[in-house]
């Protein structure tokens, strides 16, 4: 049997038939064949989905939606804290026009920008006037800049004819449920025909809603995602069946999220002591949900009003005075923009060829790796696909899962998930420690360098840090801790303790 | 009669944007109803609109002073709890 690098950003690098890697056996290894080209197209080179691309693309969201018309149990209108940074939380508040000026200025500032989203702070679609006006004003002024926008799909139906005269790249609708048992557990109520419906009855007229907002977008041809927020002992088996039925009916992704719940946020769900998943039930879940797509787990919860590439908010640098200070040639930004989005693809594609070659040099021996059990690792890069991020510099790591059916990336850890080390905000905690804990289940970082105080406390913690293949390509490294791990004879040994238990927690 | 927005509102436009009699006007620090132009949506809903949408309990009061919205009815958190939960949250 030949590994396969089952990698995180294209399916080329999948160089040998390996059967079936995450649960959907497919007739080939392009992990995104079942995608119609047009669509593929659309993904590959998306600052959203593609790790590849969003070290090279940047994205932006306006918050200019305020109202929203349903509650979700995982929110609280009155949360708005800068050191945030989950969805729905935002800080400036910006008039459609505002919202124009500020996208031009960044998309003209930052000519990586090519994708605008309007996510909130409420619901989008709850405030028509405002989100069309914001892409209309885009659309005419602005037109090689790509729209998204998401929602909770209660105001979808009605709002489908004006978005598709936009140049909509995709509608991210959060679908929590399919079943209004299920949904009466995360949404206590809707505004429904000027009533506050609650209960039973108002979260069946929100799932009727998304589905038939997901089917009319389906029908003319606008990309949807689904975004699903994973809350243990809620909706978590029933994802499941929420993901077949939403790729059933042409949702090209759908992205499970983890519910962070703290005290602290004033959640219903924060107060009442419901608990978020552990990254490992939410890989497990996402195993199943994912399928084939393995590229969603890029996706990360960026906040609604972030500026830059995933991960990053520059957002200082775009306040609002400083706007109004900035005199913007957009005519002359788009050309600069277009030479520059020529140039990032040329470098995407030669990137591309590059790792072609490789897996198509390399083809891993894999004897004595057969029985092997898989093994988590955390790698910490700042892009390329190379090890190439010293460990204390690190704010997410991307966790990889080899066995003897190759390498899978499997998602990001994020270190600072919130209010870390802020004491206006709950529990202190050092970066270390965060670190590590965020770690959880993974047997080995892999790293450009590390310090000793990391190195000692990683190891308690029963991580074997890694810092020898520094620059090196993330597939090829991981593998190559994967063979001395088997060779030590460090894989005939149960899972860590700390693991173990979570598993059968 | 008139409904009237106080201080816990969070500014979020979901009233303003219902209200039949655009008897609601952005103001600092939070929205206002203003009172001569409020029918209490009589005659055009069988509901109050801006406290049908409100996401914000106690946040619009009824001509009465009384809210129409009281602690945990829009959240679904007992407000014992919510007080527990604040309280342990300071204590920190
Ligand atoms: S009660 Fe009706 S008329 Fe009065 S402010 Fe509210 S929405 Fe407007
Ligand atoms: S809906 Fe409630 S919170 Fe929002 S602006 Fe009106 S009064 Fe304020």
């Amino acid at each position: 049997m030949e590994l396969t690098v089952l990698g995180q950003d294209e399916a080329a690098a999948a160089v040998a038939d390996s059967g079936c890697s995450t649960g959907s056996c497919g007739s080939t290894n392009d992990q995104m064949s079942d995608l119609p080209d047009a669509i593929r197209e659309k993904v590959q080179n998306h600052p959203c989905y593609s790790e590849e691309a969003h070290h090279y693309f940047a994205r932006m969201h306006v918050a200019v939606a305020p109202a929203c018309n349903i509650q979700c149990h995982y929110c609280n209108r009155k949360y708005d804290c800068s050191n945030e940074s989950r969805p729905g939380v935002v800080s400036e508040l910006l008039t459609p026009e505002q919202a124009i000026k500020k996208t031009k200025a960044v998309a003209a500032n930052i000519p990586q920008m090519t994708v605008l989203g309007i996510a909130g702070p409420g619901d989008p679609l709850a405030n028509p006037e405002r989100t069309f006006e914001t892409f209309r004003g885009l659309s005419e002024e602005a037109p090689d800049i790509k729209l998204c926008v998401s929602t909770n799909g209660l105001a979808l139906p009605e709002s489908v004819e004006e978005l598709s005269k936009h140049n909509i790249d995709h509608v991210t609708i959060t679908i929590n449920c399919v079943d209004p048992k299920i949904g009466a557990q995360i949404y206590p109520w809707i505004y429904w025909n000027n009533r506050r419906i609650r209960g039973e009855k108002g979260a069946a007229i929100l799932i009727e809603q998304q589905q038939k907002g997901l089917e009319m977008l389906v029908e003319r041809g606008i990309l949807v995602k689904v975004n699903s927020v994973m809350i243990p002992g809620v909706n978590d088996e029933h994802l499941k069946e929420v993901s077949r039925i939403v790729k059933s009916k042409g949702a090209f992704l759908h992205n499970v999220m983890p519910l962070i719940a703290e005290e602290e946020h004033g959640t219903f769900y924060g107060v009442m002591g419901q608990r978020g998943p552990e990254p490992e039930e939410l890989q497990d879940l996402q195993d199943d949900c994912a399928g084939d797509m393995n590229m969603m787990r890029h996706c990360r919860q960026c906040r609604a009003d972030a500026v830059g590439l995933l991960g990053e908010d520059r957002g200082e640098e775009f306040t609002l005075d400083k706007i109004e200070a900035m005199e913007i040639d957009y005519g002359a930004a788009m050309k600069t923009r277009a030479v520059v989005h020529a140039g990032i693809m040329e470098e995407l594609d030669e990137k591309q060829a590059k790792r072609e070659r490789l897996a198509a040099a390399s083809v891993p021996d894999a004897q004595g790796l057969v029985d092997t059990r898989p093994v988590l690792m955390a790698v910490a890069t700042s892009g390329g696909g190379l090890i190439n991020q010293h460990f204390g510099h690190a704010t997410e790591f991307l966790v990889y899962e080899a066995s003897p059916n190759g390498v899978r990336f499997i998602g990001h850890r994020k270190v600072d998930q919130y209010c870390i080390g802020n004491d206006t905000c709950g529990e202190k905690e050092s970066a270390l420690s965060g670190s590590i804990r965020s770690l959880h289940g993974c047997e080995a970082v892999l790293c450009s360098k590390i310090g000793f105080e990391p190195w000692s406390q990683l190891e308690e913690a029963g991580i074997v840090p890694n810092g020898e293949h520094a620059m090196e390509p993330i597939e090829e490294a991981v593998l190559a801790v994967y063979r001395e791990m088997a060779e030590s004879g460090a894989l005939e040994e149960p899972v860590p303790a700390a693991r173990a238990q979570q598993v059968s927690a | 009669m008139s409904l009237s927005i106080v201080d816990s509102c969070v500014n979020c436009w979901a009233c303003y944007d219902v209200c039949p009699s655009d008897a609601i006007y952005q103001s600092a620090p939070h929205f206002l109803i203003d009172a001569k132009k409020c029918t209490e949506c009589e005659g055009d809903y069988a509901h109050p609109q801006c406290a049908t949408i409100c996401p914000i309990e106690e946040a619009i009061l009824d001509a009465g002073g009384v809210a129409m919205n009281p602690p945990g009815s829009l959240t679904g958190i007992p407000p014992e709890k919510m007080a527990e939960a604040m309280l342990e949250f300071q204590s920190r």
